[in-house]
Order: C-alpha cells, then structure tokens, then sequence
C-alpha cells in the first residue's frame, strides 16, 4: 500500500522545508518514501512542487496520481487538480478562490497568526495531514527542534496540533518500520561513495544538476580531510582534478552535459597520460541550456564519444542510490586498476530524488590502488610507460621514492614519457592503451534483469530507468498475460552483450525505453552487437517518465 | 647534482629557450633540489616543452592548461616544488582564464613564461603580448589588437611575487627564479627572449637595446611605485623582481593542509566516513 502527495507553491514560500519536515517525519514513522522535486530554474516565484509518495512496500519511483494535495497557493489546484484521485484531498487555506468537493480549506493563516508567526501555516497543514492518514504526532516535537531554534520549534509545533484537530482521519496505513533505513538522493550517494573510496580532491563548477555533489563534499572538508575547490571553470576543474590524481590522491570532478561539453579534451587527456579520473555527469536536457532543473538521457552517445582520437574510457550510467555509492567506489577501483578515465553518468531525476534505502554496506568498501611502490623502491629502472601483456603500466607516486621520476606527456610518447614521433613506438603505445580495454571487458557488469526466466516482452533501458521500468514489469505481469522482462545497464561503455544477447534471442519482442529522442542504446546497441530494437518509448519533454505512463504506452501498443 | 640535467632539445640554435633551461637547471642544482623532489609543468607549445628536457617529475597537459594541474599537484602534495614552465601563448591565451584565477588562488607554485611575443610552434602568428602593428601571416596588416601587460595585470589581481627578467642577463635570470621559487606562494617571472625563426622584430638586440635593470635601492614592496615600473614598455623596459608581498597562501587557510602531513601521504578514516551516513 503507498499513498501519493503533492506540496505545492511558489519558490521563496518555505516548501523545501516543509517537505524536508514530512519526509524526516514519515521516514521516522517507518515509511518507505520516494520524493520527486519539481523546480524551475529561477530562485523566486514561479511553480514548484514536491510530490512524496510514502507506503509499506519498496518505492523506487514516483507515480502521476495523487491522493492529497498541500496547496500553498492558488495555482497549485489548478496545475494538479487534474491528477487528483477521486477519492483524493486538498488542504489549503480557507481564502483561496477555488471550488471543488474534495478541499478542506482550513484557517491555516488565521491560526498560525493566533500561534504569533505567520511563517507556521505549513505546519499547521502538516499536522492535518498526519491525521488524514491516521498518524500520531510522535516524533514531530523532537524533528522540529533538530531543525528550528527552540522558540520557532514550538511554535511550529502548536501549528501541527492545531491542525491535527481540524480534519477527520481518512486513510488507515501502518508502516512497517522495523528495518532501518536512510533516506538520500543519488548526488548525496555519489559524494557519500568517493569519499568511502578515499576521495581527497574534488574540483568542480557550479552546474545544475550536479551543485549538490560539491555542497555535499563541501559540508565534510574538514571532518574528511578533503580538498574541494570551486574552479574558474570547467576546463580548469577537470585539469585540476588531473593534477591532483598524477600527484596521487584519488580525485574527482563533476558537472552536467554543457560542462561535461568543456571537459571534453581533458577526458582525453586522462586517456593519454594514463592518470586515473572519475567523472561524475549529472544529465539534464540539452543542447546547451537546455531545461536547467529538469532530467534527460541524452548524453549517452556524447559521453562515450566524446574525445577526439581513440581512448580507452569507461561509462557507467547510474541506476539508484545503492548504485551511486557502491559504483562510485568501483569507479574509483577500475580508474585506478586500468589507469583511465572512468564516468558516472546520472541525470536529474536521480541526482535530486530522496528515497529510503538500506544502510550503505561499508564492509563492502575495498580501497584497491594498484601503485607499484614497493616493487621500484630499490635500483629497478623505473618507466611510466613501460609496455606490458595487460597495457596497465606500473604507476608510482611522484615525489615518493628517491632517483625515480614520473614524466607523462600528451604528445605521443615513449615508455619513458618522452615525446616521439616514431611509427612503430606509436603503434606499440596505441595498441597499449587500447589493450587495456581488453581486460576491462572482462570484467564488466551485465544488466540487470528483471522478470522471470521466460520472456515475450523484453524492455531494455538504462541508468535512473531502472526503477520505473522494474515497477512497470510487476504492474504489467500482474494484469497481462504477455511475459514481461527487462534489462537495465549499469556498465554501458564498453557494453557489455552476453545477457542482451541471450534474452533478445528468447524474447518475440524487444523495446528500449530512455529519456531522450533518438533512442541511444538502441543505437549503442545496434553499434555494438548487430542486434536491432525495432520499438521504442522515448521521452524527452524534461520531466521524468514514470512505471504508469510506461505501462499506458506500452497498453497503446497493443 | 647533474642528475638533473638530461636528453636532448628540439629547439632552433640560438633560442632563448635554452638559456632559461640553464638557469633553470643551475637554479634547482643551487637550491639542492633532488629530480624526484621537483615536478616541471607545462602546456603546449616549443616552451612548454622545458619539462622533456630536464630530468625531473615532468606533466605535459593540455594547450593553456598548466596552472590547474601545477596548483592541484602541489595542493595535495606540498613537499614538491612546483614549476610551471611554459610560453606567453599557453599562459596568456588559451590560458588566461587560469591564469588570473590562479592568482587568486595562490597557490605556492612558481610560473616562469617564456615571453618572445610570438607563436612559435604554429610558425609565427600573433600571441597576447605582440605589440600593435606587428605584420605576421595571419595578421598581413599588423595585430590590431592591444598586448597584454602580464606583469601589470599580476600585480593588480594581487600576485605576492612579480618579476621580469630578459634571457640576455642570465646572471640575474637566475637570481630571480631562485628568489620566485623560494617566495611562499604563486610568483610569476616573464622572461623576454627572442624567437630567432619566428620573431624578426622583437630580436635580441631589440631587447638588448631597451631593458634596463631596476636600480639598487628599488624598493618591490611598493605596489603604486610597482605598476608604474610594470606599465614601462617601449623604449625602456625594466627588468628584476617589481614587485613582492608576503600572503597568505592557499595551504594557510585550510587547517589539515597547513599543519598535517602532505595530503598524499594522509591517513584515511573509513569509520569516520561511515559515521556521516547517520545523518540521512
């Protein structure tokens, strides 16, 4: 059972953290909860909502149809009244204009002028929300002084109790509560990852939707020893964090596609002098501008292509909060193993959605560095670039043992890192550097697959669609007699192919569904093992596309 | 300490360039420098190139892009000397933007430009410091554009340490670059020297004929007295450090960077990390 809720406004009216208060509030309760924000890129006014969906199953994404609406104002009835289950509420305030059976338009105003702070009337909708689904108000009094000052908080908590009183009770949910969970959006998960992989260096420049990614590290740089620097810009972000891992502390940088756009030949770069680099690239609608606040998935093609020359590089498109942590520490690893840039491809709708998860498990976290200091400390001739079966070179820290110096250079070089322009030593260090690619391959990660073992449908997506596509499969297997399966890719360059190769040979028919226009993995797809997908759904509107609409789409097909 | 010294060059006979790797060679040898201790940064472009020829830790990045890697290098581990060592064009150019960033950032590292007024490597267009007029084959009716003052635009942006030197004086190239690698945060030195290919106008003698050293009992703490010297160009040009300021650095102002051992050699708290995941 999950209910769905809407708290809607205009920027500027506190909605952040009134949502932040029910969440932590449900959270606490024993809910599972999945929250979906909704923000223009503009700072005041404007429309912008949160829609939380709570219940006593796994949430992993968000669903069109609401059961309640918190409207802070006029237009939020207006833009979602139209979502509204019948048997659906909306709390308002008793002076908005609007007319339909299902409000409850409360004195929300008027009593928070009674309590002595205007700013309370959220609260006073909370607590009335709480009692609609039958919650006691356990808990609030202690999360409210955690985060107001002690006046504020007990202002904030008459506000819940008045507005506990003012509404009947509607819904009769219990949580399960008894695992413990954490709730977290897949940047904080990213951060949270680097810095268990030893991440000492982050350099970026602010873009949305990847900002929170450095606010995160920024919170921790003394508690974790890390250095954070906001650079000039991108191209000097991406550098730096080159410098620092040369050097030889794990760094990191992060951005979004116009950003990434500017990195581009420092991605190549990595490539080149083989210094390890991980690469966080929170999509967002493109080209350019774009929709700054809003998902996509169109940077596939981009990120996989995006040096000139031929580079070894690895992308791993991110599916859920569990994902961003553990597969930024991998990322760490396999940059560190082949010595090769390494990019973590998110986007919009998992960078900023909260969901509840498992603890993160830290006795998984090994921190592999593959350096070969011990081996060079004594007379052995010392090459940065010597030629070797795997193309993984031995790799030492400059500085640290006496008589032995790291050159690397961009130009084309030899073993010892001095420029050439020899035919063969250019063949060698070529057919080095892709080697290594070789070797990856063998240890990539095949894509999840979801459903059972026979398949007459098989949807195919990857990244943040993982969780959509996985509630679509149980909704459509429950109420169809078509077998639905799916494979979502984590790994995707290089593409790993033995499972998709297995279940497009079992499936009547093959859908890829990805938020962007041209159906990339398809082609991806296509590129790399001859197999076409002949259908697809794609959405590319800047707003997120749900386990619903897949399934409507899907219904339409027929 | 020969060591330091190393293979060959792929620069033309009479080259400014070499007098500045000698100096920087005999400076790093002065200083007691072992080639392990030192990292040599460049960009693109025949100046950038120092870093191939000299044996120490050597970074050869990207066209304009060696102050980012230079500063990150040192930031994390501040027990290596950091030089960044490349041409006008890779610092004023295509770097630019970092340049007068890096400033601001302070880091404790030490930028000597190669400045012959030229692009060498790409054969002899217009760089940021060629002077209106200068007829090139891309710029068949002379640059048009106003040349930058680096030096004057270091001291304004707030550089603790600013210097020009001429390649023609080694004696006091030399006496410059030891005091900019031994002052405590980014230093920069542009070295004049001619582009005997590519430069038929700014040539050594035209430098010979114009610069003149700044006179005993100059005193570079004075930043007004300071520009006025760095605003000098033409018929007289001064050459010696114009301008010093003891700052803070970017090292003193993060406490762990300051006081703790170098970032690389650091120990890692994996306990301390999971604890931060009690507050989601």
């Amino acid at each position: 059972m999950n209910y769905n809720l809407l708290i809607g406004g205009a920027a500027g009216q506190g909605m952040e953290t009134l949502a932040s208060i029910l969440e932590k509030l449900l959270k606490r309760k024993g809910f599972e909860i999945f929250t979906l924000q909704d923000y223009m890129s503009r700072v005041r006014g404007g429309h912008n909502f949160f829609q939380i969906r709570f219940g006593n199953e796994k949430i992993g994404s968000h669903v069109d149809k609401l059961d309640g609406i918190i409207a802070l104002n006029k237009e939020t009835i207006e833009l979602h009244i139209q979502d509204l289950n019948e048997e659906g509420f909306i709390i308002c305030d008793e002076e908005i204009d609007y007319i339909d059976s299902r409000m409850y338009k409360l004195p929300l105003k008027k009593l928070a002028k009674t309590i002595g702070n205007p700013k309370v009337f959220g609260s006073v909708a909370l607590g009335a929300t709480l009692k609609m689904f039958n919650q006691d108000l356990s808990n609030v009094s202690e999360l409210l002084k955690e985060t107001f000052k002690e006046e504020v908080a007990l202002q904030n908590l008459t506000a819940f109790e008045l507005g506990f009183i003012e509404v009947p009770v509607r819904y009769h949910i219990k949580s399960n509560g008894i695992e413990e969970k954490i709730l977290i959006n897949g940047n904080d998960a990213i951060a949270l990852g680097a810095l268990a992989a030893g991440c000492k260096f982050y350099s970026a420049y602010p873009m949305t939707p990847s900002t929170t990614i450095m606010n995160y590290f920024s919170s921790k740089i003394e508690e974790a020893e890390i250095v954070v620097e906001q650079a000039e810009d991108e191209i000097s972000a991406i550098n730096m964090a080159i410098g620092a891992s040369y050097a030889g502390v794990r760094s990191m940088t992060g951005t979004s596609g116009g950003g990434y756009a500017l990195m581009a030949e420092a991605i190549g770069l990595s490539s080149m002098l083989e210094v390890p680099l991980v690469v966080a690239e929170i999509q967002r609608p493109g080209p350019t501008t774009g929709f700054p606040t809003r998902t996509e998935q169109a940077d596939l093609k981009f990120v996989i292509n995006s040096t000139p020359g031929e580079t070894p590089k690895m992308v791993i498109a991110l599916r859920d909060p569990e994902d961003c942590f553990y597969q930024t520490m991998r990322a760490f690893n396999l940059a560190d193993k082949y010595q090769i840039p390494v990019i973590m491809l998110g986007d919009q709708y998992l960078g900023d959605c909260l969901r509840t998860v498992k603890p993160f498990d830290f006795d998984k976290v090994k921190i592999e560095r593959y350096l070969s200091e011990e081996e060079y400390k004594g007379d052995k001739e010392y090459k940065r670039y010597l030629i070797t079966e795997n193309g993984v070179s031995p790799r030492i820290t400059p500085g640290n043992i006496p008589g032995k110096t790291v050159l690397v250079d961009s130009d084309e070089h030899d073993e010892t890192g001095h420029i050439t322009e020899s035919s063969s030593v250019r063949i060698a260090m070529n057919d080095k550097r892709l080697r290594k690619m070789e070797y990856l391959k063998k240890e990539l990660l095949e894509p999840i697959y979801i459903g059972q073992e026979e398949v007459d449908t098989l949807l195919i997506g990857w990244g943040s669609l993982y969780s959509p596509i996985e509630e679509a499969v149980k909704l459509l297997n429950e109420t169809s007699k078509t077998k639905y399966g799916a494979l979502v890719f984590g790994d995707i360059w290089p593409l790993p192919t033995k499972l998709l190769i297995e279940k497009t040979k079992i499936a009547k028919k093959a859908i890829n569904i990805e938020q962007n226009a041209t159906g990339q993995l398809a082609q991806l797809i296509r590129e790399s093992t001859g197999i076409l997908i002949e259908d697809s759904i794609l959405k590319y509107d800047g707003r997120p596309i749900s386990s619903e609409e897949i399934v409507n789409k899907l219904k339409e097909e027929k | 300490m020969k060591e330091i010294c190393t293979s060959e060059t792929a620069w033309c006979p009479g080259c400014g360039d070499f007098v500045i790797l000698d100096a920087l060679k005999d400076t790093l040898i002065k200083l007691g420098k072992k080639p392990h201790e030192v990292l040599v940064v460049g960009g693109i472009g025949q100046a950038a190139k120092t870093a191939q020829f000299i044996n120490t830790n050597g970074f050869c990045g990207l066209h304009g892009r060696s102050l980012p890697p230079a500063a990150a290098a040192k930031i994390v581990n501040k027990s290596l000397t950091v030089i960044v060592d490349t041409g006008d064009g890779d610092s004023y150019g295509e770097g630019g933007n970092h340049f007068i960033h890096n400033i601001r950032r302070n880091v404790d590292i030490t930028h000597f430009v190669h400045d012959n007024q030229i692009y060498g490597l790409t054969k002899g267009q217009a760089s940021p410091t060629t002077d209106i007029g200068h007829i090139t084959e891309v710029q068949p009716g002379g640059s048009h554009n106003l040349p930058m003052n680096p030096v004057l635009l270091a001291i304004t942006l707030g550089a603790g340490f600013v210097a020009r030197a001429f390649t023609g004086d080694k004696e006091q190239l030399k006496m410059i670059m030891e005091a900019a690698i031994n002052h405590k945060g980014y230093a920069l030195v542009d070295i004049l020297q001619p582009c005997v290919s590519f430069n038929k106008v700014n040539t050594f003698s035209w430098y010979k004929n114009r610069v003149y050293k700044l006179e005993e009992g100059y005193e570079p703490t004075n930043k007004l007295k300071a520009m006025e010297r760095a605003m000098e160009w033409g018929d007289k040009i001064p050459i010696g450090i114009l301008y010093k300021e003891e700052k803070e650095d970017f090292h003193d102002k993060i406490p762990f960077l300051k006081d703790g051992k170098p970032l690389v050699t650091a120990a890692f708290d994996l306990d301390k990390i999971k604890g931060f995941m009690k507050e989601f």
